[in-house]
């Protein structure tokens, strides 16, 4: 398994999940566990670039693949363009939720990209604060920072667009 | 107090940092992934514990069968009340001794083989992964003497016993006679309301990790309540509290769910004391919600007598609440009904059932949430009644002193609030027929309600250290739930201390520093900044005192009131000195002050204060929501909160507390409960799947707006901001849903069903 | 979770033998249903058969203009999917109105049909159920049961089943394709899911060593006219009250071709035939919508937490249609 660009080589037993395998063995904690029944998103990561909760995910399952964490996201120093504006936006309070909705939004963005379209997708394509919202549902924040998330990610997208 | 505070105009010209958008100090480690929360630290040797939990609601154990969860590969040891080393009972409570409030309930886990609740631990399991323990616990067999057992609150309600009352919270009140006024009022409603119990689910689960070295204890603890939890640990396991240090540097939301010690937390330390290893207890989910107590469930009755012209001749508000057998928090429901309105009798009077449940416990603005549902609905539809605007028939009866006892209050501007507001959320194109405003298969409904939390202030002892280089190092153990907790106690100190924000780092989190307040009643912010003013001032006394030894201090002969702290230094007009200088001439590497609070005389101040004033945050909410004509489905469309809560620290942050009370009241409004079966009073929904908190979808934009006077009773004029946002969000969603759909819904949450 | 042997055959005649004879094996897809049942113990696999690398992942036209769908496309994939947007716009609707981006990126079309029910008493070992111990009651029938079925139960269980896409597929006439080391076979969707009964722990036609291969849907061109309507507690991310799966075809304004299924109401995914019946040929409009709703719930067996779904469904069915009808109130 590859995780944010290093191979890892691991010996689980089949029942650990991706989440336990990631913040147990590897000591990456980026990934949170809320819930561990798949109803939080906290624990989300990309496994080869799609968003997953690693949670659900039994590490055995990902043997190979390409695992991306809130760790992986920054280059060196320079913080992912998401990272800085959910700083910038105030996307965050108690910061547990954060790592989870900042690897949703990254795939979220190139899902909107790749034309993937949602519960409110209208024909325009545009991505609406709507959009963003019902996109974005499966991470729960419990902080309500919620109008910040989608603040960022808006001034991320419109960068983009440039 | 007022004189205490007076130079806070003064020192506005100093201001540079207090009161701007400045960006949390801790970012950058929350987005990177470098915050490290409970649960992920590890010790050489750590164990994992897993709970298992009683399933049924009264009882005695009769029987425990642990052999298939020791026979589980990697089972390091399987505790229950006939194998686990004793712990010492919970303290009695006492307000002399605010700690003692810190235990969540009264049970002696796995002291004893009495079950209290359906859910409470009967057994720990320890083993070498958190897989293996989790799956032995599922193999251990209990069997029980079942007790009867009361755990139907509603079926409960006619057997509840006034509550008494306290120093801090009296439990009922009367002025006048209001049942008679009522009964002579041309106008009037009398309305039931029912709330359910909440929870606080932060998405978080309490975890612990403890550590023994010998009789020394580490704990590594999800808290908002350090001291409170290291006194707590040293009393139940007899150890002195130098002994244990408990680090919580992150806390992955609180709400008042992690101010009390909790049956985890206990048994995290007893299993590594009992297993002689390091041990991680990190709560699952359905532990979360089967071991942390929750915000009670209450009925109501509010009846609210009014003159033809809208003012208010009398006002009932009563209620039930539960507290359970083995503890529980009385909340003061009714709280609201003493401090909204002017009316001329009032009549309070909370009662309480006793329940064989998990005790309950305070969840953001106790008593204010559920107790502001009812009065403002009441309000709401006392307006209806009178084909009244209910923005103006809450100005109409908008006190000039505190209703109950004339009391001052030292600071209210809820009628600014309410003018700011409505203008801003154009209520007045708002039409008042019920169910007159449409868009498409959308009925729309507009609705108000007042916002209110009392303020006050803890004991925070802090100090203040400077080195020679500059950098400031504020040291307190207040706890980061997600307020900013150090990004504003660093803005407060740079200005006092005039130097740069980023010179300014603020240590907290760890039981090593001076002790902080707790993370709850809205007072982390105001206490921390009363003791960082207070160790900022003693800091420049110190330098003060430095400069004037020598003869070249320019500073020589000053006094500190006549000196501005500016630009890394003191000075008085184009006169003045830098820290930096002063240390040097000196020949000092550092400066260090700070003090405490002592708690008597805390408590004297304290009660002095309350028979001065009545201080509290307030403000104004504005809802819009949109109701499917069809399936009843309610959204919140549009949502506006003015707020008067004195002075805004950061405007970031403070943006961020107001708006993520109103989240939270928006799921109190429309769909959180947690569902106790009222055969077995276990909970059914356990789980973030079926325990509905608002997601991104739910929540539309907020608006939020605040006044920006200071109180002066307050250290730096600030209110508090952590609850009055929740207060009155579930009532101006339940008008607003009133206006939309003509029907009153007095039974929360707001779900479909009860629209069709 | 108990401890459980892990395999990951590369082709469908390897995972069908390794399944073949062994009760104790369950197949894997996304697993965001069975590794959370086995979290909480109430699934125990001793052997635990991942099908993701299965080459069952594509989406191919079927002659006539049908399309056949693997069992192993992704929930994701299959709402983005052009044809199914455009050809069943109510199965990507459907799949689009369930659980997380995250969740639909893991879940499988196999695993989705084969999902179980989220009754609160079925996941709790202090309660008796039926369903998770067969002949131990069901304590949901006397207790809280807000969540549960109202069409096709049993005084055995009551449980609703939680699936979205099974609801389009109900009501498009899948058809569903299995593989066993006896061979292939193909049921049809509104015969695959079982009633409870007194066995309401065998939910499905299925036998437990057979794998789903593919979802066939038929060539149905008015269902580009076709709707997918939830109703939930919350906005999004959430398990429906009542959901609605509708095609409908009307000409001078009579109904000429009808399809109509109901979610969150039924103990399996409930096909309207009824409606459809008094729709097909008659007026289209208010009036006849209501009947049809009316005569298909005639049957509802209620209970006090659940009552209130005979109503919601009805209302539902009726804006679903009127909007069809009159594209009206897409917002
Ligand atoms: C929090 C949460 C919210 C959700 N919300 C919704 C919702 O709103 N609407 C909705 O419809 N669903 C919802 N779901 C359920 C989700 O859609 C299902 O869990 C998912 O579709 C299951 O697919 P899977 O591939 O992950 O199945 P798995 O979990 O891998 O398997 C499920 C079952 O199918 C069997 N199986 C898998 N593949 C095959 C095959 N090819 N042949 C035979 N048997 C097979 C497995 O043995 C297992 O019994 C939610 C789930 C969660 C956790
Ligand atoms: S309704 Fe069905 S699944 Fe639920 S408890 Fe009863 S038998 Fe079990
Ligand atoms: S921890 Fe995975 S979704 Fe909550
Ligand atoms: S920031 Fe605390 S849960 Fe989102």
């Amino acid at each position: 398994m590859r995780v944010n660009g290093a191979v890892e080589s691991l010996d689980v037993q089949p029942w650990v999940s991706l989440l336990d395998a990631l913040r147990d063995r590897l000591g990456v904690t980026g990934p949170k566990k809320g819930c561990d029944q798949g109803a939080c998103g906290a624990c989300t990561v990309l496994a080869d670039g799609v968003r997953i909760n690693a949670c659900l995910a039994l590490a055995v399952q990902y043997d190979g693949r390409e695992i991306t964490t809130v760790e992986g996201l920054a280059s060196g120093e320079e913080l992912h363009p998401l990272q800085a504006a959910f700083i910038r936006h105030d996307g965050l309070q108690c910061g547990y939720c954060t790592p989870g909705q900042l690897c949703s939004a990254v795939a979220m963005l190139a899902e909107h990209r790749a034309g993937m379209p949602s519960a409110v997708t209208e024909r325009s394509g545009e991505l609406t604060e709507a959009e963003i919202r019902e996109r974005m549902s499966g991470n729960l924040c419990r902080c309500g920072a919620y109008n910040g998330i989608v603040d960022a990610i808006r001034d991320v997208a419109a960068q983009e667009a440039r | 107090m007022t004189t205490k505070y007076a130079e806070t105009e003064q020192r506005q010209a100093a201001v540079k940092h207090v009161g701007r958008p400045v960006d949390r100090v801790d970012g950058r480690a929350k987005t990177t992934g470098e915050a490290r929360y409970a649960a992920e630290h590890r010790h050489p040797g750590m164990a994992h514990a897993a709970l298992v939990h009683a399933t049924v609601a009264r009882g005695r154990i009769e029987s425990l069968d642990t052999e298939a969860a020791r026979a589980v590969p990697g089972v390091i040891e399987v505790l229950t009340h006939e194998n686990a080393p004793p712990m010492k009972p919970a303290p009695k409570r006492s307000l002399l001794n605010l700690s003692s409030l810190a235990s969540g309930t009264t049970v002696s886990y796995l002291g004893t083989d009495e079950v209290h609740w359906n859910g409470q631990p009967v057994a720990v399991v320890v083993a070498e992964t958190p897989e293996a323990a989790r799956h032995a616990a599922t193999l251990v067999r209990v069997t029980y003497r079942e007790l009867p057992a009361v755990v139907d609150f509603a079926a409960e309600e006619p057997n509840a016993v006034q509550q008494k009352g306290s120093m801090i919270q009296p439990a009922g009140g009367d002025k006048g006679d209001a049942a008679v006024a009522l009964a002579a009022a041309p106008v009037s409603v009398d309305l039931r309301f029912t709330t359910p119990p909440h929870h606080h689910n932060a998405i978080e689960p309490h975890a612990t990790v403890a550590v023994w070295d010998g009789d020394h204890l580490t704990v590594h603890e999800s808290t908002q309540h350090i001291a409170w939890l290291r006194r707590h640990l040293a009393l139940r396991f007899g150890i002195p509290e130098r002994a244990i240090r408990v680090l919580s540097p992150y806390v992955g939301g609180g709400f008042g769910g992690k101010y009390a010690v909790w049956a985890g937390t206990l048994l995290a330390v007893l299993a590594a004391r009992a297993t002689a290893r390091p041990v991680r207890l990190a709560l699952t989910r359905e532990a979360v919600h089967r071991t942390v107590g929750a915000r009670t469930p209450t009925v109501q009755r509010v009846a609210l007598g009014a003159d033809a012209g809208g003012d208010l001749t009398a006002l009932i508000h009563t209620s039930v609440a539960m507290t359970s057998r083995i503890g529980g928090m009385p909340e003061g429901v009714v709280s609201p009904s003493r401090h909204l309105y002017d009316a001329a009798t009032i009549h309070l009077r909370q009662r309480l059932v006793r329940l064989d449940l998990l005790a309950n416990t305070s969840m953001r603005a106790p008593g204010d949430s559920v107790g502001s549902f009812a009065l403002e609905s009441a309000m709401d539809e006392l307006a209806c009644e009178l084909g009244m605007d209910p923005v103006e028939l809450r100005m109409r009866n908008e006190p000039a002193r505190n209703p109950m006892d004339g009391k001052p209050f030292s600071h209210r501007m809820l009628r600014e609030a309410y003018e700011v507001g409505a203008e801003r959320f154009g209520w007045r194109e708002r039409d008042p027929g019920a169910g007159s405003m449409r868009d498409g298969r959308w009925l729309v409904g507009m609705g108000v309600a007042t916002a209110y939390h009392p303020s006050m202030v803890m004991p925070a002892a802090v100090t203040v250290r400077m080195d020679a280089g500059g950098e400031v190092v504020v040291r307190c153990a207040l706890q980061e739930i997600g307020v900013g907790a150090a990004t504003v106690q660093a803005q407060i100190a740079a200005d006092e201390l005039g130097v740069p924000l980023e010179a300014v780092r603020v240590e907290i989190g760890d039981s090593e520093l001076p002790e902080g307040p707790g993370a709850g009643g809205s007072a982390q912010t105001a206490s921390g900044a009363e003791g960082v003013l207070a160790a900022c001032r003693k800091l420049k006394e110190s330098a003060l005192a430095l400069a004037r030894r020598s003869p070249d201090s320019p500073l020589r002969g000053r006094r500190l009131d006549d000196l501005e702290a500016r630009d890394g230094g003191l000075h008085h007009g184009g006169d003045g000195e830098t820290y930096a200088a002063i240390l040097a001439r000196a020949g000092r590497d550092h400066l260090e002050a700070g003090g405490r609070t002592g708690m008597l005389k805390f408590l004297a101040r304290a009660l002095n204060d309350r028979r001065r004033w009545v201080k509290a945050a307030c403000g104004a909410h504005f809802c819009e929501v949109r109701v499917d004509q069809d399936t009843g489905e309610v959204r919140v469309s549009r949502w506006l909160g003015v707020f008067d809560i004195g002075r805004v620290i950061n405007a970031k942050t403070a943006a961020a507390q107001l708006r993520g009370g109103i989240v939270m009241g928006i799921g109190m409004a429309l769909s959180e409960a947690s569902q106790v079966d009222p055969r077995t009073g276990r909970i059914m929904n356990p789980s973030l799947a079926e325990y509905h908190v608002p997601v991104h979808a739910d929540v539309p934009p907020i608006d939020v707006q605040w006044l920006d006077v200071p109180d002066p009773t307050m250290p730096l004029g600030l209110l508090g901001i952590g609850e009055v946002g929740i207060t009155g969000v579930a009532a101006a969603v339940a008008n607003a849903v009133r206006h939309a759909t003509g029907k009153r819904v007095a039974d929360l949450p707001i779900t479909l069903d009860k629209l069709l | 979770m108990k401890p459980f042997a892990y395999v990951k055959p590369a082709d469908v005649a390897g995972a069908v033998r390794a399944v073949s004879g062994e009760p104790g094996a369950k197949f894997l897809g996304g697993g965001t249903n069975l590794v959370d049942l086995m979290r909480e113990g109430v699934e125990r696999p001793d052997t635990v058969v991942d099908v993701t690398g299965l080459p069952l992942d594509t989406i191919d036209e079927l002659p006539g203009g049908g399309l056949r769908i693997g069992a192993l496309v992704r929930n994701g994939t299959l709402t983005a999917d052009e044809r199914v947007r455009a050809r069943y716009p109510v199965l990507s609707q459907a799949l689009l109105a369930g659980a997380s981006a995250q969740l639909r990126n893991m879940a499988t079309v196999g695993g989705n049909l084969l999902q179980r029910t989220r009754c609160p008493y079925f996941y709790d070992h202090a309660a008796a159920c039926n369903k998770r111990e067969p002949g131990g009651g069901c304590d949901a029938l006397g207790g809280l049961n807000r969540s549960h079925a109202v069409l096709g139960v049993s005084g055995s269980c009551i449980a609703a089943h939680p699936s979205d896409m099974c609801v389009a597929l109900a009501a498009l006439d899948a058809v569903i394709e299995v593989e066993s080391v006896r061979g292939t076979r193909r049921i049809p969707m509104t015969g695959f899911h079982r009633l409870p009964g007194d066995t309401p722990e065998i939910e499905t036609e299925l036998a437990p060593d057979e794998l789903v291969t593919a979802v066939e849907l038929p060539s149905a061109p008015f269902a580009a006219r076709s709707r997918y309507r939830k109703v939930r507690d919350r906005a999004s991310y959430a398990f429906a009250l009542v959901s609605v799966a509708a095609a409908l075809e009307v000409r001078d304004g009579a109904v000429t071709a009808v399809r109509l299924a109901l979610g969150g109401v039924g103990a399996k995914p409930w096909r309207a035939h009824e409606a459809e019946r008094i729709l097909l040929g008659g007026p289209a409009g208010e009036e006849s919508f209501t009947r049809a709703a009316e005569a298909e719930l005639a049957g509802a067996d209620v209970r006090p937490g659940n009552a209130f779904k005979v109503h919601l469904a009805r209302a539902t069915v009726v804006a679903t249609l009127r909007e069809l009808n009159t594209g009206e109130g897409t917002a």
